[in-house]
């Protein structure tokens, strides 16, 4: 940026213009509707006249003699044949006749009534008071006026005006043409005109009424060459020739006394082209199209909405030194890293300022050229241009590299390929909280895709599904300090939404620490060994030999990525719902994860140990150590689980899900019994012989009873089924785990499905009584209403099916719908927050300086630091403290 | 002044505790939290907890400033303070 500030805006006053000044900022009178001539020079009082600028290179303006980009562009004019109103107006015109005399234009009120409202209305002013108080105060004139049927001036007798949507107004069906409408605004006095909080010297109502219409200047509406040599025009000035067209043949049909008939029609369509060249997307009337049946894009459709002007190019910039492409997994890289495509690599640059501490390095990067490799073929980073002191860029070709490099000096800017280390800020869209964006250092990788570590998925919300990622490259020291200080991935393993770690195992990261820990298994030497080498470590754990030979514990290979001093009691998710002992461990102390001095000695490490959202030891790292240490942990977790999961392999099928035939039997045994009885609850119902539960109707007490009893049989099935699916079952495993899935899925795949619902009540809805036509009206029994007894293994009968497709779109409908509301709640709190800033003495203020908080969140806690919320976690300290005494 | 019913919204478990800060501790109640009094939070004049509070001071002008002590977790109580303002908010 150069210059100083040339002007500055001091006020702005909105206001209506009126004919004069259209006419008087307008550079040409446009006359014909043709655009350029057969040799493709723009026509003379044609709608691309060189009066309101040029487009074109080579070409000079008519008004200001600038060439393409030195002029600015001027309006033009039309002189429409005979006036139209303006759509964007028309609820100020229907007051305006509404609450005024139609013979004498005198406002509705008697003559005290306009002094005592005058006397109100005197006391704001148009500059300075609120609009909206004045809005107010004349809704409640107008509102009396417009009921007044009589005038009290002239006592003339008022018909009522309705409004015929969008722009036709009618008297008792006869219409009132826009001449007549401007006429009648034209005999409002301009005294009156302040109680409709119109200010007369820069606002009259008439002038909402057009005669004349502004034509925009060129650089607004550009054409555009095709590849072929033909030209296409703005859909702007397609509509403008439409209404040019119009004019013109309405003016001839009325100079030359056509039928009235004719000329109220070719009125009409003129007032259509008007208005939609303002709003195509008027209610009421269809859109005007373009000849291949696209509507156009006119006025309010360039500014309004997502994709309009304000939203998609004033508060939302596209950004050079950014990429972007699918993202893949790479669990080798750190979660502080991103791997980066070499195509992506060489076309991303960092400006490297020349001083005579780089110059050396710098001329060497120079000379390498724009596309360098090593001995070996590896990527090194290049330069793309080279920027000279007075602004000139030179791009760098493999010839004037050499003889560039020896050029570069101090001051001189170089633009160096992305290298290895670089930090860079890496983002997946919706971006919903701080975690969205955070600073990756770069790897160089083969490849097309964006690559990061599994344990940075649930920050960004991201799978590997045809997901694609944002990566900017930070241009500046500072930012590039801020991005690796505060921005890091590292930094941002504490959420700030509930005070623990976001960043952490999944899936199988768990279940490989599962099933390294659980019942402390051992391991030969030769795969703990090959285990170990995956993790840059350089000792072992302890050696326990059996008939012989080495063997290894799980708990003391984890024990090795722990960091030494860290003392830790926490239960397990397996056993968190256990009491004094857990079914599913041996030894009743391996209910609770015993952690002293970086060894772990005890339980099973799971998804409460090392998941994203409740990672225990994640986050007593973090807490203790740093973020650090939090991340090596994380790394050596991630690549620990991923060396043993793939060598001891992990998989569930079909087969994963059998139960016996005794156990099959049962279930269907006691779906019988549910279905019964509900059956019999039915019959009590009709016989009218149900207790109502207290505060509640008959039928709800049946509905709720029915409820209960496909509930418990659902649980019941559950129960049996998982009787036979222990832990050495995978999804077993994975559901105890926390890995993926929960219980209940599994007996829904080996049980039953149970009975399904829409908005928490059984289905209902469909044919008249009944939910299909399979069914008797009225039968409200339970395979009638949604129960389904099947399981997803043995699969779904067609009836059952359907009913499980209603449940499932209620889902699906609920995050259609969640999606969209909550995405606007959230851009209007940004809205309201974005400015908001906290000082040093932790005081919230806005821009203004106004106190929104005297103390950040009332009492200075960053919940980031905070532990789940809570200031200090003092049991845990005094555990710490007690163990490091011991030691 | 006409009593609204006998429920006064100030002893309501959920309310936090409002306070008029007499005419003569404003000054210096303002240098201590070091703001300007137009830069502090405003209160509706038609907020329930004004009016109770008019009920028992009589009418409060616009800029009197209210002190609140609203109940924390993690802070036990936390001070807050707002200026009566000139306009009934909607
Ligand atoms: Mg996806
Ligand atoms: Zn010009
Ligand atoms: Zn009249």
């Amino acid at each position: 940026m150069t210059g100083g500030i040339s002007k500055r805006i001091y006020r702005i006053q909105f206001a209506l213009l009126s004919p004069e000044e259209i006419r008087k900022m307008s550079q040409v009178k446009v006359i014909t509707a043709d655009t350029y001539d057969d040799d493709g020079y723009p026509i003379e009082r044609g709608l691309m006249d060189l009066h309101m600028g040029v487009i074109e290179p080579g070409l000079k303006c008519a008004t200001c003699g600038g060439k393409v980009d030195e002029c600015p562009g001027h309006f033009g004019n039309i002189e429409l044949a005979m006036p139209v109103v303006h759509v964007g107006f028309i609820k100020e015109i229907k007051t305006l006749l509404d609450s005024t005399c139609k013979s004498c234009g005198r406002i509705k009120l008697t003559e005290d009534e306009v002094k005592s409202y005058s006397e109100k209305f005197s006391q704001y002013s148009f500059s300075s008071s609120d609009p909206e108080i004045i809005g107010l105060m004349s809704k409640k004139v107008t509102d009396e006026a417009s009921t007044r049927m009589v005038c009290p001036h002239c006592g003339a007798q008022q018909i009522k005006i309705i409004l015929d949507k969008p722009t036709t107004f009618r008297e008792e069906g006869i219409k009132v043409t826009p001449k007549e409408i401007r006429e009648r605004l034209e005999r409002i006095p301009d005294d009156d005109l302040q109680f409709f909080g119109l200010n007369h010297e820069v606002a009259r109502p008439e002038w909402m009424v057009l005669t004349v219409l502004p034509v925009p200047p060129i650089n607004v509406r550009p054409s555009i060459t095709l590849e072929t040599g033909e030209r296409s025009e703005d859909d702007l000035t397609h509509k403008l020739v439409d209404i040019i067209r119009i004019s013109q043949r309405l003016r001839e049909s009325r100079d030359n006394g056509s039928p009235q008939l004719i000329i109220e029609d070719l009125w009409d369509l003129l007032q259509f082209h008007v208005t939609t060249y303002f709003d195509n997307q008027t209610a009421g009337i269809p859109p005007a199209r373009h000849r291949s049946g696209r509507a156009l894009k006119t006025l309010v459709q360039r500014l309004k909405g997502k994709e309009g002007r304000f939203r998609s190019n004033l508060s939302g910039k596209r950004v050079n030194f950014s990429a972007r492409t699918v993202i893949s997994p790479e669990p080798f890289l750190s979660i502080n890293e991103v791997g980066v495509p070499e195509k992506a690599a060489r076309e991303l640059t960092v400006p490297v300022t020349v001083n005579i501490f780089n110059i050396d390095h710098v001329r060497e990067v120079v000379a390498r050229g724009p596309e360098p490799r090593d001995e070996f073929g590896k990527y090194l980073a290049g330069v793309n241009y080279i920027i000279r002191p007075d602004g000139r860029r030179i791009k760098l070709t493999a010839q004037n590299a050499e003889e560039n490099a020896k050029r570069v000096e101090p001051g001189w800017i170089v633009e160096r390929q992305l290298t290895e280390g670089d930090i860079v800020l890496f983002n997946r869209q919706p971006s919903l909280h701080r975690m969205s964006m955070m600073g990756h250092t770069v790897r160089i990788l083969s490849g097309q895709t964006f690559r990061f570590n599994l344990a940075v998925c649930t920050p960004y919300n991201a799978d590997f599904d045809g997901d694609e990622m944002n990566l900017h490259i930070v241009q500046k020291e500072e930012a590039r300090a801020e991005a690796r200080i505060i921005m890091k991935v590292q930094e941002q393993i504490m959420s700030p939404r509930f005070g623990g770690p976001i960043i952490g195992g999944i899936h199988d990261h768990i279940t490989a620490m599962f099933l390294l820990t659980h019942g402390n298994p051992l391991f030969p030497e030769a795969q703990t060994v090959h285990m170990l080498s995956y993790l840059k470590l350089n000792r072992m754990p302890p050696v326990e030999v059996v008939g012989g030979k080495k063997f290894y514990r799980g708990r003391d290979i984890f024990s090795l990525i722990l960091p030494e001093g860290l003392n830790l009691k926490f239960p397990s998710k397996l056993c968190s719902s256990a009491k004094e002992k857990c079914d599913f461990e041996i030894e009743p102390i391996d209910k609770d994860v015993y952690i002293i001095n970086g060894k772990m000695t005890h339980g099973t490490i799971d998804e409460a140990a090392v998941g994203s959202f409740s990672g225990e030891i994640i986050d007593k790292i973090f807490r203790k150590y740093g973020s650090e240490e939090a991340a090596q942990f994380i790394d050596r977790m991630t690549r620990l689980g991923v060396a043993f999961i793939s060598g001891r392999g992990f998989s569930t099928g079909i087969n994963d899900y059998d139960i016996p035939e005794s156990a099959i039997a049962r279930i269907e045994e006691i779906s019988q019994q549910a279905i019964d009885r509900t059956d019999k609850l039915v019959e009590t119902y009709r016989a009218g012989q149900l207790q109502p539960a207290p505060g509640r109707s008959v039928e709800d007490t049946l509905e709720i009873e029915i409820l209960s009893t496909t509930g418990s049989v659902r649980d019941e099935s559950g129960k049996i089924a998982s009787a036979f699916l222990g832990l050495s079952n995978p999804s077993v495993i994975m559901a105890r785990s926390g890995a993926r899935a929960k219980m209940l899925n599994i007996s829904e795949v080996a049980g039953m499905v149970g009975q399904q619902s829409v908005r928490g009540g059984r289905l209902n809805r469909g044919y008249y009584g009944r939910t299909l036509p399979h069914f008797k009206t009225e039968d409200i029994g339970a395979m009638a209403r949604g129960f389904v007894k099947s399981s997803y293994k043995e699969g779904l009968n067609p009836l059952e099916y359907f009913m499980h497709s209603i449940g499932g779109r209620e889902g699906l409908v609920d995050i259609a719908v969640r999606t969209s509301r909550s995405g606007y709640m959230q851009r209007r709190l940004i809205n309201a927050f974005e400015d908001l800033k906290v000082d040093d003495s932790l005081r919230v203020q806005d821009t203004v300086g106004a106190v929104i908080q005297f103390k950040y969140g009332e009492d200075g806690v960053d919940p980031t630091r905070s532990d789940k919320g809570e200031t200090v976690d003092v049991d845990y300290l005094a555990f710490d403290l007690e163990n490091e005494e011991v030691q | 002044m006409k009593k609204v019913g006998k429920f006064n919204v100030l002893q309501h478990e959920l309310v936090a505790e409002h306070h008029v800060v007499p005419k003569k501790d404003e000054d210096k109640v303002l240098s201590e939290i070091g703001i300007a009094r137009d830069l502090l939070p405003k209160i509706s004049r038609s907020d329930p907890a004004i009016k109770a509070l008019e009920e028992i001071h009589g009418p409060l002008e616009s800029g009197t400033i209210i002190k609140i002590i609203r109940k924390s977790p993690t802070m036990g109580y936390s001070v807050y303070y707002r200026a009566i303002s000139s306009e009934v908010f909607k």
